[in-house]
């Protein structure tokens, strides 16, 4: 709740804040549109940005469709996704597409007498609780996983998204790596035949669900679990190490992924191996035109990500997000260069 | 006299002038409103017409099969629309179950047997349950109630009908709180004052002189009201159920909130299910692909025949009100 009247807060400030821009008439916003897991840390990055540049972000968190949508129809200069677009996809409607910042995806559950972190988990487990397989919580696969606690027979409460979203695609896109019965019945999508429980509305609705229900079990981003207090469970990961979730393991998700080989930055960053990797991390990638009908607004939006990737890593951290590694970044500016043009010339002429 | 003879060529001359201003103003009068009917239902064909094109997709591809198929998988693109139009038509008619009575008793109550004073703030109460907004319900749904109903009322009735057959799987636990019946309890709230305010105007039609002989022969008030205003009111009544019938089958955010939005149709009363108002809400930002989309818009398609249908029932019921009244 705390998360929401913050997110409402930001909400009504950006809100003041583009007011006050139209009335000061000064040069012109950027504007985008999509993923609600980045809305945060943009909302942050456009605050400080205006206040050094003048420049403003008018960003609508409508959700990661509906971003790719917009940008289609060229009615914002960018789109922001949680899920990568495929390279038939991009060629098709001239897109390029970069990740901007990384976070990570947690279990969390609600069991009486078990404290945050006290509980561990694996992708196979997940997989079948959310199969509706394992129906106990004392279940012998959950036991072998925590010989310690003393696990009590309540029924596990499924529940997961119920609106489209890239947490859920990112979570999806785990199971199916770890268990080949989620990858026959179910598969991955912002939104999938869910086989067994109930669905709750955001990542608030899922929070709330959990809290509520004695032996819920669900998934929020990191930032949303922390923020509030949710019992979340720690993970086994790729490399068979038990992971706690943190920006370090995370981070050691995204140091591990191999963006250089991979064609247009589409790299899923979930069973990343690494001793220290969590291993459901996610990315959220902006979308933006190859041959922009108006250059200069596409080149000060670049120029909004490449002061983001280098003056906004604290803000992310601040706000429990991973900034891309430099590396990466390093690769990200040299593919605008030769991208994104506009009559024969790079749009962006940065450093 | 002579002079008034005079006169009056010019006085005709000026009222003519005058005629011809008042017939042009009528007649303006007339374009304009007529314009604005016109106006109304070129906006009803082109929504429907609309629907029609964004869902053709999704139609040519399953066919028949959209209306009986329960699956509703965005991986594999396979899409049915029974869950949600089950969901939609059970919450609805469960809500219509508890308001009408409720309603009617609210109703009868104000016309019938309210101390005068008492009137004024009871009508008001009902009918700002109207404006109230409806994700402020959902809201209220998801914090408040849900956790009430989930610790109290749903073990408690779980353990009743356990072991009856029949009874126990119509309350089938485990009791997450949200679920069909939740939802339904909302639209019930929320189609109340609908129905209310409908059924208390169309009491008042009811002649005097009926409820007085009913009265002077000696029948007591839950009589005169049995024997006299329902039966005289029957239609304006069904009106009403109907008009708050297609305010319940199309309330989207409520009962996204509450209902649990699982594309399953179950037996559990307690079980979540979905509407197909909550399924294009939580869906529709975060459709990638053509199918996908379409097949939402096939959904309103649907939910846009449903409603028609209801109301124009209804409309013809209050028509037909009006027309034994003679207003």
């Amino acid at each position: 709740m705390r998360h929401f009247i913050r997110s409402t807060a930001v909400a009504i400030a950006m809100a003041t804040a583009s007011t006050f821009t139209l009335s000061a008439a000064m040069a012109a916003d950027l504007s985008g549109a999509g993923s609600t897991f980045i809305y945060p840390v943009f909302a942050k990055w456009a605050d400080t940005y205006k206040k050094d540049t003048g420049i403003g972000l008018n960003y609508q968190s409508i959700g990661s469709g509906g971003g790719i949508k917009q940008v289609i129809a060229k009615t914002v200069t960018f789109g922001a996704t949680d899920k990568p677009m495929s390279d038939a996809d991009l060629e098709k409607n001239g897109l390029v597409q970069f990740p901007m910042v990384m976070g990570g995806i947690v279990p969390i559950v609600n069991l009486t007498g078990v404290k945050p972190g006290e509980l561990v988990l694996d992708g196979k487990t997940i997989a079948q609780i959310y199969l509706g397989a394992i129906t106990t919580w004392d279940d012998a696969a959950i036991k072998a996983l925590n010989p310690t606690l003393t696990l009590p027979s309540t029924a596990i409460a499924v529940v997961h998204r119920s609106d489209g979203s890239g947490t859920t695609f990112n979570f999806t896109n785990y199971l199916v790596k770890l268990s080949p019965d989620w990858k026959d019945k179910v598969g991955s999508d912002t939104a999938v035949e869910w086989p067994t429980g109930v669905g709750a509305k955001g990542s608030e609705g899922v929070a709330n669900t959990v809290k509520q229900t004695d032996g819920g079990i669900g998934y929020v981003e990191y930032a949303y679990a922390k923020q509030n207090n949710l019992s979340y469970s720690k993970m086994l990961n790729a490399a068979g190490k038990v992971v706690e979730p943190s920006l370090e393991s995370f981070g050691a998700a995204a140091s591990n992924a191999d963006f250089k080989t991979a064609k247009n930055f589409n790299v899923i960053i979930t069973n990343e191996p690494g001793d220290a990797t969590w291993p459901i991390a996610a990315s959220t990638w902006v979308l933006i035109h190859k041959a922009p009908e108006d250059a200069a607004a596409t080149g000060e939006a670049l120029k909004f990500f490449a002061w983001a990737y280098k003056d906004g890593k604290e803000t992310a951290k601040a706000l429990d997000y991973v900034s891309i590694p430099d590396s990466v970044v390093d690769l990200i500016k040299a593919s605008w260069k030769t991208d994104i043009q506009a009559d024969g010339k790079p749009v962006y002429a940065g450093e | 006299m002579s002079a008034v003879q005079e006169a009056l060529p010019a006085v005709r001359g000026s009222r003519d002038a005058i005629v011809r201003r008042f017939a042009l103003t009528d007649a303006i009068f007339h374009g304009m409103t007529r314009a604005a009917a016109i106006l109304v239902l070129v906006l009803l064909g082109g929504v429907a017409i609309s629907l029609f094109a964004g869902s053709w997709q999704a139609l040519s591809t399953f066919g028949f099969s959209f209306l009986t198929s329960e699956s509703w998988n965005p991986v594999t693109e396979k899409f049915g629309a029974l869950a949600p139009i089950y969901g939609t038509i059970v919450t609805s008619a469960i809500a219509i179950l508890i308001a009408v009575p409720l309603g009617i008793g609210i109703a009868i109550f104000l016309t019938e047997l309210c101390p005068r004073p008492l009137r004024r703030p009871i009508g008001m109460a009902v009918e700002l349950l109207a404006g109230i907004p409806s994700i402020i319900y959902g809201i209220w749904g998801l914090f408040v109630l849900a956790p009430f109903l989930q610790t109290t009322i749903q073990p408690f009735i779980i353990s009743v009908f356990h072991g009856i057959p029949g009874l126990n799987s119509l309350f089938a636990g485990p009791p997450y709180g949200i679920g069909l019946l939740t939802s339904s309890l909302i639209l019930a709230i929320m189609v109340l004052p609908f129905i209310t305010s409908i059924t208390k105007d169309v009491f008042d039609t009811v002649p005097p002189v009926l409820k007085e002989s009913a009265y002077g022969i000696g029948c007591t008030t839950w009589e005169v009201t049995r024997r006299v205003v329902i039966p005289y009111t029957r239609i304006g009544i069904m009106g009403g159920v109907m008009l708050g019938l297609g305010r319940a089958l199309g309330e989207t955010m409520a009962v996204t909130f509450v209902i649990g939005n699982a594309h399953r149709i179950s037996t559990s009363l307690f079980a979540p299910a979905t509407t197909i108002s909550a399924t294009i809400a939580n869906e529709f930002t975060e459709a990638v692909g053509d199918l996908y989309t379409s097949s939402l818009v096939a959904l309103g398609l649907i939910l846009f025949v449903i409603t028609f249908l209801i109301l124009a029932i209804a409309r013809y019921m209050l028509m037909r009100i009006d027309a034994r009244t003679g207003a």
